[in-house]
Order: C-alpha cells, then sequence, then structure tokens
C-alpha cells in the first residue's frame, strides 16, 4: 500500500487540492449526466461508468507528463478528461457528432486524443496492453524519456495478453506503467471467480518486475504511488505494475441487474467515495470552505451544461465521409504519426492552472 | 543489375535494404535473429544490423503483432515475422481489432505503418496446423492490405513498396517458394501494389491465381498449349484490393475463366472472384467460372493424401480443357 506520509495532506496547497477535488467531481457529474442523456437516447451503445473510481484517473494523471503516452480501456471518460480532453469533445464523441474527439467514430469506448498522446480507449479487454508495449519499445529505440501508462482492468489480468505484455515488457525492460484499475469485477465475474491468485501486483513477481498496490479510492495515495512508479521507471528499472484498488458503484454498462454483488457491498464502498472522503479530509484541513465548495459545484455544472451545448450543436459527420480514412489518404505523408513526432507542448491534464480555481 | 537469387534471398535483400536505407525499419519476431529465421530469411541480418533492430521475440504473437502495432504509432517502421499463417491467428485480434480498425476508428488521427510477413501454404508435409492458406480472411478486412508476392522479384520489392505505406500491410510468403531460384534486379524501383500482373498471355482460357499456384498454373498453361488451348495467366499479387480490371480485361479477351485458389473453396478468393466476373462480366463468358481449390479437409500428412489436397497441374489442365470444350 502507498506509503501514508506521502499522501498526507501536509504538502498541499489549496490551489492543488480544489483542483484534484474539482476533477474528480466533474468526472462524476460528467457521468452522471452522460447516464442521464443515455436514458433520453441522446447516447446509445455501452456507456461504461467510472463512477467509484474517479481518484485512479485523477490522481494517475497528475504524475505524468504531458510528454507521457496513454493507453486506455473502454471505461475511459475518466482517464480522457483527467488527461485534459474537452468534456465537450468527450460528450460529442458519444453522441456520435463530428466535434467529437473520434469525429463520431468510436463512441464512448474509443476516444482517441493523439494530440494529448492519449491512444485510445480500446474495447478488446487487455487489447491495449501489446500497443502499449510497442509505444514504449518505440520510445527506447528512438531515445525518447517518455512513460506509456497503460490502463486496464482486473478483467485483463485473465487474459494472455497481460502476461505476454508483462513478461516483454519486463524482458526488454520498456517504459511501461502497468496500472491496473481493480475494480474486483471482470463484468459479472467477481475476483476471486476469475483469478486463482486475487493479489494482482503480486504477479509482477512473476516477471522480475517492480509491482505495488495502492488503495485507488485516496487520490493523494494514487498520485504519490503514480509518482514513485515514474521515477522508477525513468531511473531506468523497467515496467511497473501498480494495482490501483477501486469499486465501480454502477453496472457494468448502463443497465445490469447486478446480480453478481450485494447492495451491501456496494453501499460500503460508498462509504469510501473518492469525492467525499477527499472533500472531508479537505474541510477537516481547512482547505475546503463551503464556499470554495459551492463554487465547485456551479464550476462544474457550467462545464457540463457547456458539453451539452456543444454535443447538441455539433455536426453530424456527412454520410459520403463513410470510406474516408480506411485507410490513410494518399496526400498524407507516410512518414506522419504527427503527435508522435511533434515537439512536446503543454496540455491541460496538469493541475495547477484549473479553470475551477479563481483564488 | 540483375542477380540469380532464390525467393528466400530476395526476401532477405529486400530486408536488407530496409534496414539499411531507414533507420526507423526493426525486424521483430520469433527466431528472425540468431536462429537466421525459421525460414531463414534474415539468416545474417543480426551480424549486420545488431539485436535492437533484429529482435528474436518471446514465443507471443499477440503481443509482438501488438508491439508493433503500438511501435508504428510511436513513429517506427516495423516488419513483424510471424512464422506461419496458422500462428498467425494467435494475433489475428491484434491485426484486426487494432491495426486494421484505429485509423477509421480515431476520426483518422493514427495511422500504423505496420508490415506483417508470415509464410502460408503446403506442399512441405507439415500437416494440418503448419500448412493452410487463410489468405482470404485478411482479404476480407478492411484497413489491410494483402500482398502475396509469387516471383522473387516481387519478393523484394513488394516489401519496400509495403514499406512506403502509411497503413499496415500484410504479406504471404509462401513456404514451396522460398527456394525458388529467380532473377532479381536489385536496383528496381519498389513493386507495384495495386496492379495484379499478366503472367502468360492467352486468347482461350483466362487462368487466375496467386502465390505457390503461380507456378502450377503456369506449367498447366504450358500443356493446355499442347492440346491447343492458350491460356492467359494472371497472378493476382494484391488480394486486398484485388484488381478487378486486370481480370475482367482477361475474362472479356478469353470469355472463359478458371480460378486457381490454394484456399479451401467456401467463403474463398476464388468464391469472391468468381462473384466480381459474374457481376462485371456475365455476358462475357462463354462458360461458368471454374474452380481449383483445395479439398475441404485440415491438410493431412501423408505426401500422397497432402498432395490429393491440393490444386494440382493435371487438374487446372483437365478443368481447362473441361472448361473449353464446353459451348465451343
Amino acid at each position: 500500500m502507498a506509503d501514508e506520509k506521502k499522501s498526507d495532506l501536509s504538502a498541499l496547497s489549496q490551489q492543488r487540492a480544489l483542483a484534484l477535488l474539482g476533477q474528480m467531481l466533474l468526472i462524476r457529474r460528467f457521468e452522471e449526466k452522460a447516464a442521464e442523456l443515455y436514458s433520453l437516447g441522446k447516447i446509445h451503445g455501452f456507456l461504461h461508468l467510472y463512477i467509484g473510481e474517479e481518484a485512479v484517473a485523477v490522481g494517475a494523471m497528475q504524475a505524468l507528463s504531458s510528454d507521457d503516452e496513454i493507453v486506455s480501456t473502454y471505461r475511459e471518460h475518466g482517464h480522457a478528461i483527467a488527461r485534459g480532453s474537452t468534456p465537450a469533445s468527450v460528450m460529442a464523441e458519444m453522441y456520435g457528432k463530428a466535434n467529437g474527439l473520434s469525429r463520431g467514430r468510436g463512441g464512448s469506448m474509443h476516444l482517441f486524443d493523439v494530440g494529448r498522446r492519449f491512444y485510445g480507449g480500446n474495447a478488446i479487454v487487455a487489447g491495449g496492453l501489446p500497443v502499449a508495449v510497442g509505444l514504449a519499445l518505440a520510445n527506447k529505440l528512438q531515445g525518447r524519456k517518455r512513460v506509456t501508462a497503460c490502463f486496464f482492468g482486473d478483467g485483463a489480468v485473465d487474459e494472455g495478453e497481460f502476461h505476454e505484455s508483462l513478461n516483454m515488457a519486463a524482458l526488454w525492460k520498456l517504459p511501461v506503467l502497468f496500472l491496473c484499475e481493480n475494480n474486483l469485477y471482470a463484468m459479472g465475474t467477481g475476483l476471486e471467480r476469475h483469478q486463482s491468485q486475487t493479489d494482482i501486483q503480486a504477479k509482477s513477481r512473476a516477471y522480475s518486475m517492480n509491482g505495488e498496490a495502492v488503495d485507488g479510492m485516496d487520490v493523494l495515495a494514487v498520485e504519490a504511488a503514480v509518482t514513485r512508479a515514474i521515477e522508477t521507471i525513468r531511473g531506468g528499472a523497467g515496467p511497473f505494475l501498480l494495482e490501483a484498488r477501486t469499486y465501480r458503484y454502477r453496472a457494468h454498462s448502463m443497465y445490469d441487474p447486478e446480480l453478481y454483488r450485494d447492495k451491501s457491498e456496494v453501499e460500503q464502498w460508498k462509504k469510501r467515495c473518492p469525492i467525499e472522503t477527499f472533500a472531508a479530509k479537505l474541510r477537516k484541513a481547512g482547505l475546503l470552505a463551503d464556499d470554495d465548495w459551492k463554487e465547485l459545484q456551479s464550476s462544474v455544472a457550467a462545464q457540463i451544461a457547456q458539453a451539452i451545448a456543444a454535443a447538441e450543436a455539433g455536426p453530424w459527420e456527412p454520410v459520403e465521409d463513410l470510406l474516408k480514412d480506411v485507410h490513410t489518404p494518399a496526400t498524407k505523408s507516410a512518414q506522419s504519426n504527427s503527435a508522435a513526432d511533434a515537439p512536446d507542448e503543454p496540455i491541460a491534464n496538469q493541475a495547477q492552472p484549473s479553470p475551477l480555481v479563481k483564488r | 543489375m540483375t542477380a540469380s537469387m532464390t525467393y528466400r534471398e530476395a526476401v532477405r535483400s529486400g530486408l536488407r535494404e530496409a534496414l539499411r536505407k531507414d533507420e526507423r525499419v526493426f525486424l521483430m519476431g520469433e527466431d528472425v535473429g540468431r536462429y537466421g529465421g525459421a525460414f531463414a530469411c534474415s539468416h545474417g541480418l543480426l551480424k549486420e544490423f545488431g539485436p535492437e533492430r533484429i529482435r528474436d521475440t518471446p514465443l507471443s504473437e499477440s503481443t509482438f503483432v501488438g508491439a508493433g502495432i503500438g511501435a508504428a504509432l510511436g513513429g517506427m517502421r516495423p516488419i513483424v515475422e510471424v512464422m506461419t499463417i496458422n500462428f498467425s491467428l494467435l494475433a489475428l485480434d491484434q491485426i484486426v481489432n487494432n491495426a486494421a480498425t484505429l485509423r477509421h476508428m480515431s476520426g483518422g488521427q493514427v495511422s500504423v505503418p505496420l508490415v506483417v510477413r508470415m509464410a502460408t501454404g503446403a506442399g512441405r508435409q507439415l500437416a494440418a496446423q503448419h500448412s493452410h492458406s487463410f489468405e482470404a480472411w485478411y482479404a476480407h478486412i478492411p484497413g489491410l492490405t494483402v500482398l502475396a508476392p509469387a516471383t522473387n522479384q516481387d519478393a523484394r520489392g513488394m516489401l519496400l513498396a509495403a514499406l512506403d505505406e502509411p497503413d499496415p500491410v500484410i504479406i504471404f510468403e509462401h513456404t514451396m517458394l522460398y527456394p525458388q531460384p529467380g532473377e532479381v534486379d536489385q536496383e528496381a524501383p519498389t513493386a507495384d501494389i495495386r496492379r495484379a500482373a499478366v503472367r502468360r498471355e492467352g486468347t482461350d482460357l483466362t487462368l487466375i491465381t496467386y502465390s505457390g499456384s503461380l507456378v502450377k498454373a503456369l506449367a498447366a498453361a504450358e500443356e493446355l498449349a499442347r492440346l491447343g488451348i492458350e491460356s492467359e495467366v494472371i497472378d493476382l499479387r494484391v488480394l486486398r484490393p484485388l484488381d478487378t480490371e486486370t481480370v475482367l480485361a482477361s475474362v472479356s479477351k478469353t470469355h472463359r475463366a478458371v480460378i486457381v485458389d490454394e484456399g479451401w473453396r467456401s467463403g474463398s478468393l476464388a468464391a469472391e472472384l468468381s462473384a466480381r466476373i459474374m457481376e462485371q462480366a456475365f455476358y462475357e463468358l462463354d462458360a461458368p467460372v471454374a474452380r481449383v481449390c483445395s479439398a475441404e479437409v485440415p491438410i493431412p500428412y501423408s505426401k500422397h493424401m497432402e498432395d490429393a489436397a491440393l490444386p494440382q497441374v493435371s487438374t487446372i489442365v483437365q478443368v481447362g480443357r473441361e472448361l473449353c470444350a464446353k459451348n465451343e
């Protein structure tokens, strides 16, 4: 578990504290609204909500630089927003509009924001791990200092690609952070019903890799653990398996009867809500006044209203473009993966300059 | 300058040139390094280019192909060798769900300039887990370019052309072709990877084929010629996108077509070609399109049984004769 000393509040400025809280709140409210919009028929397909797990994305992104790369899953709205993708571009994607992150072609499960080195939501469980290994290999071969952070769930640990990827990354000492969001369920199958060894981080030892578990309900603990992991990776120690122990409050996708778990279990975990517990800590430390909280709420509400407006107003991709980008247009240089080659540019994922914080 | 070399050496010549001219290119796969490649295509390259660029991988097809995709996203130009087409099924998820899909699904944000090479086909008594021809499955997938070089010149030139593509390319090398002798112009520009090639001109019958079956079709054409039937032989070369135009032009001239395909008949490339000829040249035909495909069995080990399962010159000749005897 994370080093408590590094995850306490003593070193935290109020500005950063409110930014972390604000990001988690934004993701929470954004997804609550998305669920409503799904029921209203504005969003279709699958909609996998991250509610309950926000501390992992927000904590982890603080420790990653704009230069680092991210590979994500189909439960990735929180990852994208924490990385700095605008709520409007995420919402528009869920609406299927052309101003969405992936031009409305991917939907909820396939948010790509390559300008922020966000290499997509992958909806094949564990399908992103080999890609992360390859991105890291490219970084190593080209002498770049980037780390590739690969998010996946506990279900991915069942897949061969998890084991193959850990082995290959460790064998070649590649700069990959394997970040397992263990929410205790592979869809509806509980961890103890799909893994012989439920201590997921322990599997790192089988591949001579550093590994650790962290309380995924504690944003500061996650940030501290990811920071340490990234330091060891950048120091040349090879990949790192970090298991964030967390919980999903909602159904696997929008609706399921939740036959696979007790309501009491969900209620127990809700007592550890990453937003409420963090807010309580901040109040106790004098870092969150009632006015601050109100201000965060209204700022988040305004951002979500703006996101919905942008999604509503966004255009549909013309049907004539259906076949566009099955292949790269001939005019595009064969060399280009522009984001991979682009000079580093700052992105909006770092907590400091947050529009949520005015003082 | 033209040099005599086997197909295997032609592949190696292409690999060497690609590695020399572009430092982003690297070769990765099972036993490509110290072992020299399961079919010796990369023999000697480790010494010349070192272990970073001639990279032996664990036996993890899905992950080393996926890593090729990631490396391509990261600005490299990986060539991934999968030992045989049967093993490539372990990597099908990465090829279909990622390599072929990422560009369109991301709204055009990324390209995946990945080249995957693999050995295909039967004839070496390797039985039912090393001998199949799944080219049609790959040719089914939008987003992929699928190549099947049948000549030594193409083995070299199509590899180099594939590396100029911004999107994923799958190259099938038939195992029976590796020792094939031939002449290769090593200064020729990269091969065309859009068009089929007419390998023999004829007026009475079109034999349409690709990969390891080309030599059989050409041999059959010689035999048919002795019987007074002049066959035009089309080497498809590119299995996706299919060069329908070249096929239709030939069929419109000969009015008869036999498709020779080492894949199984059901759901085959032969089926697709037959449908296109029917759709677009129905009234040019003097006889129904005929197909010579592999028998619908897992390819067996015994030589006589393996031979019986595969398209053979004698079968092609027989089908060609029958077709020309109809509606004279």
